[in-house]
C-alpha cells in the first residue's frame, strides 16, 4: 500500500474546504484519465482585488487526489487570482510533506484545476494539452507521450540522449527498458516518416550492455529547438532574451543561490553542491536525504526554479553521482 | 500499508480480514506440521543417509493429500513448484516447446496477470499468436468466440477455473472438452478455486492445473503444477533430478509438508464450510445493497465462488473507501486503479465494461472459514458512513444527487 505521509492522511480523513461553493465565480473541473480521478474547484473571488476569498472543492478519487485538492484550497485562500497561478503541482505536493511518485499525478490535477477556474473567472477557454500515456519513469514522472513527443521534436536516437532530454531514466534506472521499447518503436516511426534514416534509429538490444549507470557525457547532435520539451515551464519573463553574463558571474550568481537553499535542504537532512556548469547545463550534487529521496526530483525541480527566477537564465539543473 | 494505520489501537473493534483471495492465515495445524521439517527433519530428500530418508517419505505423503484434494489420478501428476506463478508460467512454456507445430495460445481478458504477461511476452518475443476471448458484464467467457479461436494452430488453451476479483467460476470440464477436440492442451489457472470449491480433476479433459498454497491456509512460496499422466512436459527449471526431472531444485520440505497439510484440512472442511461462508457472503451482499443505493454486485451471481463478493459503488473511488474501512478495522480490496502501484484500472472490470465510475469504486470482500457473523455486522455497521462521507466529497454525486443524472462534466487531461 501506499506510504503517505502524516499530513497527507490528515488531509484525507478530515478534508478542509470540502463540499460545494454556494456563491462560487470561478469554476474549475478537471479530471485525469490515469487514476480515473475527477476534481470540481470553487472559488469565490473579489472582482475588484481579484482576491480568492473562499475556496471549496470536490473530488472523486484517491487518497491523495482528495488530499491534494483539500490542500489547494487552502494554499490558495487570500491570494490573488495571479499569485495564486504561481503555485506549482510541487507546492502542492510539498504542502503535504510529499506524494509517493505514482500519485504526483494528484497534484497535477490540482495545478489543472486551479488553471480552469482561473481562466473561467476570467472569461477564457482553458484547454490543456498534456496528455497522459503509461507512465515510465516513475522517478521523474515522465510518461510514454512525454518521451514520445521528445524523441520526436528532437530526433533522438539514444537512451543517454532521452534521459539528457527528459530525465526519464536517470535516477534508478529501472525502466530503461521501457524507455529503450518506446525510442525503438518511435524511432522505427520516423524511419517510416523519412524524419531519420534507417542507420540511425534506435534498435532495442543493439546497444552496449550494463551502460545505464553512465550518466549522460555527450551533448545532444541536434541543436535545441524552440519546441525543445522541457519538464518545467519557464515564465514569460524567463523567456525574455538571457541577460548576458561572463561565465564567472555565472557561477557567482547560481553559487548564490544554490547557498541561499543550503539551509533548507540541509534541515531535511541533505545538501547540494554545485559540481560544473556546462552550457546551460547545472551539474550538482546531492548527498544525504537529498540524493536517494523518492522526491529528489522535487528537489532537483525545486533548486532549478529558484535558480531561474534568481539568475534569468533558462538552466537545467542535472545530479551527477558523488 | 501507511504505517500509522496498521496499529491495532486505531482499529474501535477486533480486526475483520475480508480478503481471503489476496491471502489467508496460515492454518496453526499447518504451521505445526511444518516446524519439525525445518529443525530435526532438515535433510535433503536426495540423500542416501537416515536424515534424508524420513523427509522423503512426509513429501510423498504431502503430494497424496494434494491429489485426494484435485481428485486427480496418481499422486505423482503433482509437481511442486513455488507458486502459481511459476505454474503458469511453466505450463504456458512447456506446451509451446512440447508442440512445435502450433504457435497459438487461447486465452481470456480476466485472466491473473501470471498469465496475461506471459502471454504478452511471448507475442512479442516468439512472434506467439494470442487470443484473447471477452466476456460479458457478468464475467462470462464469449464461448462463441471460444470456439472459433480453437483450431490445429492452437497449442494451448488456458482459462482460469475462477476468476480473482469476481469469483465467476467458468465451466471449465465444458471449455476442456472443446480444446481437446481441436486438439489443443488444456491448462487451467484453479489459484482462486482449489480448496474452495470441489474439484474432480480425473474427471476432466484438464492438462494441467496450476495451484498456490497461501490461497488455502498453506504458506506463501508453495505451489504446484498438476499435469495429467501421459501429457508432454517440457521443465522450466533445469538441473536435478527432483519432481522426476519436471522441476529442479532442492524441494521445499517445509512448504511442501505444510502445502500437504492445508490440503488435508480444506477437503475435509470443505463440505461443511463453503455453505457457511456462502450463507455470510450472501447476508453482507444482501445487507450493503439494502443499506447503501447505487451500489451493484458484479460478477455472475449464478456461478461464483462461495466466498467473494464484489460490490461497486458508483461516483466513489475504490482507494478512498479502502483507506476509511481500514480506519474502521476492516480489510478488503478494490479493482480500482488508485490501489495498485501501476495505475492500471482493473482489467477485469474494463473487460465486463463496467462504467468507470462504478469499477473504481467496485470493492471485494473475500471471506475464509475464519470469519463470522459478527465480522459481517460490522462491515454493514462502518460501510453506509463510509460511502456517505466520501459521496459529499464527489462531484459526480452531488450532480446525480440534484438533477437525477451525473451531469458533471470535467476536461478530461
Amino acid at each position: 500500500m501506499w506510504d503517505y505521509t502524516d499530513k497527507v492522511k490528515e488531509y484525507f480523513f478530515n478534508p478542509r474546504n470540502a463540499g460545494l461553493l454556494e456563491d462560487a465565480n470561478a469554476v474549475g473541473e478537471v479530471g485525469a484519465i490515469a487514476c480515473g480521478d475527477a476534481l470540481k474547484l470553487m472559488l469565490k473571488v473579489d472582482p475588484g482585488t481579484e482576491r480568492i476569498e473562499d475556496a471549496k472543492f470536490q473530488t472523486f478519487g484517491c487518497g491523495s487526489a482528495i488530499a491534494s485538492s483539500s490542500a489547494l484550497t487552502e494554499l490558495v485562500k487570500g491570494k490573488t487570482l495571479d499569485e495564486a497561478l504561481k503555485l506549482t503541482n510541487a507546492d502542492i505536493a510539498e504542502f503535504l510533506g510529499g506524494l509517493p511518485p505514482e500519485k504526483m499525478h494528484c497534484s497535477v490535477m490540482g495545478y489543472e484545476a486551479l488553471q480552469a477556474a482561473v481562466a473561467n473567472f476570467r472569461g477564457e477557454e482553458w484547454k490543456d494539452d498534456h496528455e497522459e500515456g503509461a507512465l515510465i519513469c516513475k522517478c521523474f514522472g515522465v510518461d510514454e507521450h512525454m518521451l514520445e513527443t521528445a524523441i520526436r521534436v528532437n530526433k533522438l536516437t539514444t537512451l543517454e540522449m532521452v534521459t539528457f532530454y527528459t530525465k526519464a531514466g536517470g535516477s534508478c534506472a529501472t525502466c530503461v527498458e521501457g524507455i529503450e521499447g518506446v525510442l525503438a518503436k518511435t524511432n522505427a516511426q520516423m524511419v517510416e516518416e523519412g524524419l531519420i534514416a534507417k542507420d540511425q534509429a534506435f534498435v532495442a538490444g543493439k546497444g552496449e550492455a550494463g551502460n545505464v549507470k553512465r550518466k549522460p557525457q555527450v551533448k545532444p547532435a541536434v541543436e535545441l529547438s524552440d519546441d525543445f520539451i522541457q519538464l518545467e515551464v519557464f515564465n514569460d519573463e524567463m523567456r525574455a532574451p538571457p541577460p548576458k553574463l561572463t561565465m564567472v558571474q555565472k557561477v557567482k550568481l547560481v553559487e548564490e543561490a544554490i547557498g541561499e537553499m543550503r539551509p533548507t535542504l540541509k534541515r531535511d537532512g541533505g545538501d547540494c553542491e554545485l559540481i560544473d556548469i556546462d552550457g546551460d547545463r547545472v551539474l550538482v550534487k546531492l548527498t544525504g536525504a537529498c540524493s536517494n529521496c523518492q522526491l529528489s526530483s522535487l528537489t532537483v525541480s525545486g533548486i532549478q526554479e529558484r535558480l531561474a527566477a534568481k539568475t534569468k537564465l533558462p538552466l537545467r539543473v542535472v545530479p551527477v553521482a558523488a | 500499508m501507511p504505517a500509522a494505520q496498521t496499529s491495532p489501537a486505531a482499529s474501535p473493534a477486533r480486526p475483520v480480514y475480508l480478503d481471503n483471495n489476496a491471502t489467508t492465515r496460515v492454518d496453526p495445524a499447518v504451521v505445526e506440521a511444518m516446524l519439525p521439517y525445518f529443525t530435526e527433519q532438515f535433510g535433503n530428500p536426495s540423500s542416501m543417509h537416515a536424515f534424508g530418508a524420513k523427509v522423503g517419505g512426509a513429501i510423498k505423503d504431502a503430494r497424496g493429500r494434494l491429489q485426494q484434494l484435485l481428485g486427480a489420478q496418481h499422486d505423482h501428476e503433482i509437481v511442486f513448484t513455488s507458486g502459481g506463478t511459476e505454474s503458469n508460467n511453466s505450463a504456458l512454456l512447456s506446451a509451446l516447446e512440447a508442440l512445435p507445430d502450433r504457435n497459438e495460445i487461447v486465452t481470456s481478458a480476466v485472466e491473473h496477470p501470471a498469465i496475461l504477461a506471459v502471454c504478452e511476452y511471448l507475442a512479442k518475443t516468439r512472434g506467439v499468436k494470442v487470443h484473447v476471448i471477452g466476456v460479458d458484464k457478468a464475467g462470462r467467457l464469449d464461448l462463441e468466440a471460444y470456439r472459433k479461436a480453437l483450431s490445429d494452430k492452437v497449442a494451448i488453451v488456458s482459462l482460469m477455473w475462477a476468476n480473482n476479483e469476481t469469483g465467476t467460476i467458468n465451466p471449465i470440464p465444458e471449455l476442456a472438452e472443446m480444446a481437446k477436440e481441436a486438439g489443443a492442451l488444456f491448462h487451467t489457472d484453479a489459484v482462486q478455486a482449489v480448496g474452495k470449491i470441489p474439484l474432480d480433476v480425473k474427471a476432466t479433459a484438464v492438462d494441467m492445473l496450476s495451484l498456490s498454497g497461501h490461497k488455502f491456509h498453506g504458506p506463501k512460496g508453495i505451489g504446484a503444477l498438476y499435469i495429467k499422466r501421459g501429457v508432454r512436459f517440457k521443465p522450466l527449471l533445469k538441473g536435478g533430478h527432483q519432481e522426476r526431472g519436471r522441476r529442479a531444485g532442492t524441494e521445499n520440505t517445509p512448504g511442501i509438508i505444510g502445502l500437504g497439510k492445508a490440503s488435508e484440512i480444506a477437503l475435509a472442511r470443505l463440505a461443511t464450510d463453503a455453505p457457511r461462508v456462502s450463507r455470510l457472503r450472501d447476508r453482507l451482499e444482501k445487507g450493503l445493497l439494502q443499506r447503501i443505493g447505487n451500489a451493484f454486485v458484479t460478477g455472475d451471481p449464478t456461478s461464483r465462488l462461495p466466498n467473494t463478493a464484489n460490490v461497486a459503488f458508483e461516483f466513489i473511488e475504490g482507494e478512498a473507501i479502502l483507506l476509511l474501512l481500514n480506519r474502521a478495522g476492516i480489510a478488503a480490496s478494490s479493482g480500482s486503479a488508485c490501489t495498485s502501484g501501476s495505475l492500471e484500472p482493473s482489467h477485469v472490470m474494463r473487460a465486463m465494461d463496467i462504467p468507470y465510475t462504478a469499477a473504481h469504486g467496485a470493492i471485494r470482500f473475500s471471506f475464509s472459514h475464519e470469519n463470522t457473523d459478527e465480522d459481517v455486522d460490522q462491515v454493514l455497521a462502518a460501510m453506509p458512513g463510509v460511502i456517505e462521507k466520501l459521496r459529499e466529497l464527489s462531484p459526480f454525486w452531488s450532480k446525480q444527487a440534484a438533477s437525477g443524472t451525473a451531469a458533471f462534466n470535467p476536461t478530461y487531461a
